[in-house]
Parts: structure tokens; C-alpha cells; sequence
């Protein structure tokens, strides 16, 4: 087994003084029940952005092990190159990061970017609902939780030393911020219309069951696309690339006050590539774009706040490691997480990789999952907000002791 | 069970509003025995009727908005005699893009109302929370908050009440009677504040206590009622020869006659002339309402002003009326609701509404001869229509109109409306607002009116804010099964399982033809 190893060098131990303060009182009564954990140690106002990618991300197109003898013919037409046009970004001598994410690049160059592969929550199936459950709740398996990890990281800090809100970004709050700690919702736009996404599929369903609501259905988005002209206004709709900039945009700006929530989740949704991913330009990338631009909002508008900032990017799972037969990938497990904010400890690829070679991939489909995303979340909710593991391994993440938060996340 | 599960579709989608969502178990209990549970609503005669507290009568209303508007009279009398001339300008309010603005927050605004209460209290809780959000757009307009009229409220606790009902009532084939009887013989509320005051009133009095009984009832009921009196202008009509018409030098007005024969009975081509239309506008003259001072009766009801009616027999349909009085009107209107046009229009209506746009002519043929044999008993027309082979065996190819899909929504998800506003809204933008038909010939009931490219795209957009709001909590897939069992197609299964996420799942189960059609 290959293995690549995290190469963050400067891991450090964390001092137990990290604990949370209430700083002063509130400058708005308004917002008087919001969090505030600046750390006595440093003086450090930490936050944290959760930026779940609805539809399991491809992680072997998003940071592709191009070191790796098996990846360009697993990922045949989409695999992404380290030479020629649009050439993926060198991460390492092993990993490259997809060319639509210069930004991320610039951040990992600078160590306020890191990447963790081959990375799963506990759920093995292949159901985007299920998997989004058990991303979100923070359990082991899909079981209608009512309430979410963040949520429940959120009301595990130490009583009477917080004020807790969680930002949810969007017209709802998403299951993971659910639960008995106060949320704030902000949603970017008043009417977020149907995706392109949904569009698709639902003519590709009336073409299959119903061609009269279909023929209806494509007129109509048309007259629609015509009336809006093709200016560059940004499309409602979660899966817009500059949708995504804008819902930064505004977290960013919220999260910034300094009486704002210091805890936020976003959802951007389409990442269900089963056909037509594209490589290096295509679907895929610029669903990337997005992303990248999204998190270089997230940089710019924070400002200073930016320097306490941890996002985490995650998605419900990963896809086939090999493409199928329209040039897209389906459901597969092993995927990434990303990390960036001027508080992650970065510029490395943390991986034990377990390489692709057809006996080492996930039922024979999928890159094997060897990092439990669990650890990473628990690393990062230990090293910003102090919370003690006992409560990470029986409520935030309930009966997972056996999974060790990841250290050295965090600066 | 395929073939109960189907038989189970057409009880709940064709004759009904759709299945509910929750523990209803409506899916099973149509199965087992479908056509007793869309007749089983029949044999409760209550469901027709809609007694909610609050809810008051036609003359109770008129009272109240004479009274309104009398004030408003006097105010503005009183300003105009004290108070210089305001400054043009003034009162007029920019209003760049509103109407576009307005689209989109009724849209928004649907989703709204179906959304749950718990997640989205919390901002209630602390209301100032959401602040730092509405600083973020310093440019949205914040009209201040007007209050409600007595016209603007009394319409929506009746919208409100008709909504709950179609929301929660077993299957729905009652209520679904109703709607297609007030559609038939339909006012509209954009006729101004009587008629809106008026809508849900004329719905409860004139309507619904007829649905089951006879149709001959209920045009008498429609045409006197004063709603309607309105809505067709027959309160201005005046004998030409009648005291009142040679004192004030007006005369006939034919617009309640004309809409009698061609869309309330006989139909186009109905066998009635001209002449016919006027004898009947004559016979008429003289029916009217009441007003604030109740000079002819109590303010806001039905009275007969003889000063106003035509004196004299008529000859309609090449018969002599010439009982005096009300009683001339009656009795065309009593044989008019027998006559054969009127059998075959309302049986060719009732079974396209039902059936398909282009019923078996079979089918309309036996609903007539029901028709004439029962002497237009309209509750043994619903139920040969529920008995017939033809309504169960024609494929599902109707499209919801926008208030069953609505509706029908709000069943599967299980959102018991609490406020009217933005169904009210999703409906305006749909195209059918609520007891408001462009004209007295009632909504269209085709799916060339609404199956158009606008139409879908804006369904579409309705079922993404619907479903980005009330997908978590439920599965998608549960919900399939309880809107279409084992008769949802392998494609809707699939791109429901599919879906990238809840919300896509639930949005693309409400676009699905298993939702769409009926």
C-alpha cells in the first residue's frame, strides 16, 4: 500500500489553556446570544464555516493523485494532467489539485489550505439521502436524527462562557446546525429558482413518462432564459457558480461583525456528475470555480477575521474511481475534505493512501476510505473551540471514541 | 394490488385532491375498496357544507361593507370640505419592477406558508436576530405594514377556510364537486369590494348546500343571490317600462340573462335566440339586493323590486311566462334547469372536468340521460359518474389545474394552511387566483390552458421553494409511495432515488406525471 503521509510539519501539541472566554458583553442586545469564544491564550475569536457539496463530490477529480500508476486509466477522458492546457495544480509530488481552483492553490502555497484524502463518514451505501444524514447528524448510520453535529458542538460548550448561534446559510437550516442551540438563517436570495440541475432531470424524466409535460417544461425554461437575457446576473439557483461567491459573500459579511455567529454551514448543491463530469474544463470544473471562488470570498471579506477562520469543505461521499460509459463517475465512497482559513495548519495532502490498484479499491468501484471524516471535524472542533473529547466522542459524534480527533489541524 | 393501487389513483387524483401525507393511509383504504371511498364522502352531507366559526352570512357582510365604505365616504367628504388639496405626487408610490418584484415573493412566499413552523420559529423567538440579514440589503423596500380592511380580511378567513378544508377532507371528491360548481356558475371577486366581500359567502350559501341536491335549486340559489346580482350587473337593470325605468330613463341590462342561458344552462348552441336573452333580462328586472338603508329589505339580501321589473308576460324558449312578480323569473329558471341543452352541457362539463378533455361521448350521453331522468338530482350525477366503467378505465391525462396541485401538496406534505396569503399568491401566479375568473365563463378546464411553457417553468419554481423547505424530515421515497404505490413508474422511482438531495428528490416528486396528472 502506497501511502503518502500528511506532511504538515509544524504539528503542535494543544495547550490546555485554549479553552473558551466570553469576552465582554454583547454591543447589540439584538445579537446578544451569540458566540464568543475568543481564547485567553491568544487572543484568538475562532470561527468555523462547514461547506457541505450536496451530491458526493468526485475527490479524484478534485485532487488527483496523479502519482498514482492507476489514476489516468481509472479517470481515462476526465483524468486531469500535469502537463499540456489547463494542467492541474502540483500540490505535492503525488497530488495535484484540479486547475479551477487557483485560489485554493494560492492558499495551500501560503499553508492556510490543506487536503485530506481518502476520506469517508461511516456511511458505506450509496444513497445521497442517507449519506447526507449521516454526514450532517454526526451518527454512524442514516436514522432520522433530528439534529446535526454542529449544532450539538454548538450547545457542548461550556455553559455560561458561551453565546451560541449558528449561521445557516439558505432558505433552510440544514440538518447538521439542527437541533437545541439557537440558529440565525440567512438566505442570499428571495427566490432561489430550480436548479439547471432539477431542470435536467426532470426533462429527462417527462422525455421518458411524459412528452407533452416535457415539451411544455422546455419552452418554458427558454422563454425564461430569453427573458433574463444573458447577462452576467447571478443564476438563483444553489449550483450557480456566482451563486456561490454571493452566499459566501453574505455569511462572510455576517460572520464577520463582531457580534456575528462564529459557527456558519453552507449547502451548494450539484455534484452529482453521473455523465458529462469533464475534466480539467467542463461540469465538474466549474462547479470548482465556484467553490474556489466562494472560499476566496470567504478570505476577502472576513478581513481580519479571516487569520481565525477554519472552512471545512465535505461532502456526503465520493464516486467511482473508474468512469463510466457517459464520461461521468457514479456513486463511489473514498472522496476528500478540504481545508482552508488563515488558522488551518496547511500546505499538505493528509493521506494514507490507499492507492488504486483494482484489489485496493472499495468493492472493487470506489477509492477505499482510510480517513474517518469524523476525526477531521473533531480535530477541528477540538483545536478552535476547545471542546473536550469526552463530549466530541458521546454527543457531537455519538459513540465514536474509537475515532481519534486528527491533530494539528489548526495553527 | 397493481390494479388496486390504480383504481386507488384515480379515487384519490382524479375524483379527489390527492393522497395526504402522515398516518392518513389514504393510498390503502382507497385500494381496498375505491369506489365506495370516493362515494363514502357523498353519504355525509356535512362535508358540503362549510360552517367555521366566524364565517358570516351574505347580508351580515353587506351590512358590514356598506357600512365601511359609507364611512370612507364620509371621511373623504369631511377631508375635502376641511383640508386644502394634496399636492399631486404625493400619494403616488414609485413602483419600478413591481410587478416582477411581485412574482417572485408570492413564489417565495408559498413555500413559506407550507413551511413547517418549528425550524423556521427560531427568528421569532429573537426576532431582532435576523437583522444583521435586512441590513445586508439596505435597497429592500419595507412598506409599512397596512392594516386590513374588512374587505381584505373577510376574504382571506373565507379563502383560509376553503383552503383547510381541501387540505384535510378524507379524499376530496366533495369538495372538488364544489369547486367545480363554483367554477361553473362563478363570479369573480376582481369585480370589486362587494363581490370580493361576497365570494366565499356565495360559495357557502348559493354553492354548496346544492352540491348533492338539485341543480334547479342551485341556479335559483346563484341567480338570486346577490353575489352574483352583482357580479352581473342585474341590480342596475331596470324595465323599460317599469316605474323606476321610465323615472330614470334607463333601462334593460343583459348581462345576468345572456350568462344564464349560454353559461349556466343551455350552452352555446343551447337552442335560445336573441329575443330569448331579452325576455329573460326582462322577466329578471327587479332582482336585486338590498342596501345600506334596507329600504326594500335587510342591507346586503336578495329583494324583489317591483318598481324596477318589466311588467307584463314573456315569451322564452316559446313559452309564456306571465306570473307576476318573482315568481315569472322562477319559473323560467325552474324549466330552463331541465331542459335538455342544459342536461348535455352540464354532463359534457362535469365529465371533461373529471375525465379528459375529450370524454367518451358514451359516457356524457349516460350523465345526461341521469340528468334529465333524476330531474337534474346532481348527487346521482356525481355518483353514475363515479359508477361508470369510463372514469376509471381513461388514463391518467389531465393536468392538476394550479389549485389541485397546490392542494395536493399541501396533503402529501401534511400542512394544514394557517394563513391564505401565499397559496392566494401561488395561485395569482399560476393563473387562476382564488374565486376570480378573468370572465363569468369561469376558469379553463383544459390542459391546453394549463399545461403552457410559463405555466410548468413557474410550477417548477413553486416545487423548488416548496421542497427547499419542507424536504428535511421527510423521504422523498416514503412520499412517493404515498402519493402513487406500487404505480409510480420505474423512471419517477429512479430520478426520485436519484436526486442529489432531498429537496431535488421532493421537488422532482412534485413536478412527477404521477403528481401532475389526474
Amino acid at each position: 500500500m502506497e501511502t503518502t503521509m500528511g506532511c504538515c510539519e509544524e504539528t503542535r501539541s494543544l495547550p490546555t489553556s485554549r479553552r473558551a472566554v466570553l469576552l465582554g458583553g454583547a454591543s447589540f442586545a439584538a445579537w446578544a446570544y451569540l458566540p464568543k469564544f475568543a481564547r485567553a491564550a491568544d487572543g484568538r475569536d475562532p470561527r468555523l464555516v462547514l461547506v457541505i457539496l450536496r451530491g458526493a463530490l468526485d475527490g479524484l477529480a478534485t485532487v488527483a493523485p496523479i502519482g498514482d500508476p492507476d489514476y489516468a486509466g481509472l479517470h481515462g477522458a476526465i483524468a486531469l494532467s500535469s502537463s499540456g492546457p489547463n494542467a492541474a495544480l502540483p500540490l505535492d509530488n503525488f497530488f495535484s489539485l484540479h486547475p479551477a481552483m487557483p485560489e485554493f492553490s494560492r492558499m495551500y502555497r501560503e499553508k492556510k489550505a490543506a487536503v485530506i484524502h481518502a476520506v469517508a463518514t461511516p456511511y458505506r451505501d450509496r444513497s445521497h439521502f442517507d449519506g447526507q444524514d449521516v454526514l450532517e447528524s454526526g451518527f454512524a448510520g442514516p436514522g432520522r436524527v433530528q439534529s446535526g453535529w454542529l449544532n450539538r458542538a454548538l450547545d457542548g460548550l461550556p455553559k455560561g462562557e458561551r453565546v451560541t448561534s449558528g449561521l445557516a446559510v439558505g432558505p433552510i437550516t440544514p440538518l447538521v446546525l439542527r437541533g437545541a442551540a439557537p440558529t440565525v438563517g440567512w438566505a442570499p436570495f428571495a427566490l432561489p429558482q430550480a436548479s439547471e440541475d432539477t431542470a435536467m432531470r426532470l426533462l429527462d424524466l417527462y422525455q421518458h413518462r411524459d412528452a407533452a409535460l416535457g415539451a411544455a417544461l422546455k419552452q418554458g425554461l427558454a422563454l425564461d432564459k430569453a427573458a433574463q437575457g444573458d447577462d452576467m446576473k447571478p443564476k438563483p439557483g444553489a449550483g450557480g457558480v456566482a451563486a456561490m461567491r454571493l452566499a459566501a459573500r453574505g455569511a462572510a459579511r455576517l460572520m464577520a461583525a463582531d457580534d456575528g455567529p462564529r459557527i456558519g454551514a453552507l449547502a451548494f448543491d450539484g455534484w452529482d456528475t453521473h455523465a458529462n463530469e469533464g475534466g480539467s474544463v467542463g461540469r465538474l470544473a466549474q462547479l470548482l470555480g465556484g467553490l474556489d471562488g466562494a472560499l476566496a470570498e470567504f478570505e476577502t471579506v472576513l478581513g481580519p477575521r479571516w487569520r481565525d477562520t477554519v472552512i471545512v469543505v465535505a461532502t456526503e461521499f465520493g464516486r467511482t474511481a473508474r468512469i463510466n460509459g457517459t464520461q461521468g463517475t457514479d456513486h463511489g465512497t473514498g472522496t476528500v475534505a478540504l481545508l482552508a482559513g488563515g488558522a488551518v495548519n496547511g500546505g499538505c495532502v493528509i493521506a494514507d493512501w490507499p492507492g488504486l490498484k483494482p484489489a485496493s479499491l472499495y468493492q472493487g468501484r470506489d477509492l477505499a476510505p482510510s480517513t474517518d471524516l469524523r476525526a477531521v471535524m473533531k480535530g477541528v472542533l477540538q483545536d478552535q473551540f476547545g471542546l473536550a473529547e469526552k463530549v466530541l466522542a458521546e454527543n457531537v459524534f455519538p459513540d465514536s471514541s474509537a475515532v481519534k480527533p486528527m491533530q494539528g489541524l489548526v495553527v | 394490488m397493481a390494479r388496486d393501487s390504480q383504481a386507488a389513483l384515480v379515487a384519490l387524483n382524479r375524483f379527489g385532491f390527492g393522497a395526504r401525507g402522515g398516518a392518513s393511509g389514504d393510498v390503502l383504504n382507497a385500494a381496498s375498496d375505491p369506489r365506495g371511498f370516493v362515494k363514502a364522502e357523498l353519504g355525509r352531507p356535512n362535508r358540503v357544507l362549510l360552517d367555521v366559526p366566524g364565517l358570516q352570512s351574505t347580508p351580515a357582510l353587506g351590512k358590514a361593507v356598506f357600512d365601511y365604505q359609507f364611512e370612507l365616504q364620509q371621511a373623504r367628504e369631511a377631508a375635502a370640505k376641511s383640508a386644502a388639496p394634496p399636492t399631486a405626487g404625493e400619494g403616488a408610490s414609485p413602483q419600478p419592477d413591481a410587478k416582477a418584484q411581485r412574482r417572485n415573493l408570492s413564489l417565495n412566499g408559498i413555500a413559506m406558508e407550507m413551511a413547517p413552523r418549528e425550524p423556521q420559529a427560531k427568528p421569532a423567538e429573537n426576532p431582532a436576530a435576523m437583522a444583521p440579514a435586512e441590513a445586508m440589503q439596505p435597497n429592500a423596500p419595507k412598506p409599512p405594514p397596512q392594516p386590513l380592511n374588512i374587505i381584505q380580511k373577510t376574504f382571506r378567513a373565507e379563502a383560509l377556510a376553503r383552503l383547510q378544508r381541501a387540505v384535510i377532507t378524507d379524499g376530496g371528491f366533495a369538495e372538488r364537486l364544489v369547486v367545480f360548481w363554483s367554477n361553473h356558475l362563478c363570479i369573480s371577486a376582481s369585480k370589486g369590494g362587494l363581490a370580493r366581500m361576497w365570494a366565499g359567502s356565495f360559495e357557502r350559501e348559493a354553492i354548496r348546500p346544492h352540491v348533492l341536491g338539485r341543480f334547479a335549486d342551485m341556479l335559483k340559489a346563484v341567480e338570486q343571490h346577490p353575489a352574483m346580482l352583482f357580479f352581473l350587473d342585474n341590480q342596475q337593470s331596470l324595465g323599460p317600462d317599469s316605474r323606476a325605468g321610465k323615472n330614470r330613463n334607463r333601462g334593460l341590462n343583459e348581462n345576468l340573462a345572456r350568462e344564464i342561458l349560454e353559461l349556466h344552462t343551455l350552452g352555446v348552441g343551447g337552442g335560445y335566440s336573441q329575443d330569448d336573452v331579452t325576455s329573460l333580462a326582462n322577466i329578471i328586472t327587479g332582482w336585486t339586493f338590498a342596501g345600506r338603508l334596507g329600504q326594500l329589505g335587510a342591507p346586503g339580501s336578495f329583494v324583489f323590486n317591483a318598481n324596477a321589473h318589466q311588467p307584463g308576460a314573456q315569451r322564452v324558449m316559446g313559452k309564456i311566462y306571465d306570473a307576476p312578480g318573482v315568481a315569472q323569473g322562477e319559473a323560467v329558471l325552474a324549466d330552463i334547469a331541465r331542459h335538455p341543452s342544459t342536461a348535455k352541457f352540464i354532463a359534457a362539463k362535469l365529465a371533461r372536468h373529471f375525465v379528459s378533455d375529450d370524454p367518451p361521448q358514451v359516457l356524457v350521453a349516460r350523465l345526461a340521460d341521469v340528468f334529465t331522468k333524476t330531474d337534474g338530482d346532481l348527487k346521482a350525477l356525481a355518483l353514475a359518474l363515479v359508477d361508470s366503467d369510463e372514469a376509471w378505465r381513461a388514463p391518467l391525462t389531465k393536468i392538476r389545474s394550479p389549485y389541485e396541485f397546490l392542494i395536493a401538496a399541501g396533503r402529501l406534505l401534511a400542512q394544514i394552511p394557517n394563513n391564505p396569503n401565499l397559496y392566494l399568491a401561488g395561485l395569482t401566479a399560476l393563473g387562476q387566483p382564488l374565486w376570480s375568473p378573468a370572465g363569468p365563463n369561469g376558469f379553463p378546464d383544459t390542459n391546453a390552458a394549463w399545461l403552457a411553457p410559463e405555466g410548468m417553468k413557474l410550477r417548477l419554481d413553486i416545487s423548488t421553494q416548496i421542497a427547499s423547505r419542507l424536504a428535511e424530515g421527510v423521504d422523498p421515497r416514503d412520499l412517493l409511495e404515498l402519493a402513487a404505490a406500487d404505480t409510480a413508474s420505474v423512471e419517477t422511482r429512479r430520478a426520485i432515488e436519484r436526486a442529489e438531495s432531498r429537496q431535488q428528490a421532493l421537488a422532482l416528486l412534485l413536478m412527477s406525471p404521477e403528481f401532475q396528472r389526474r
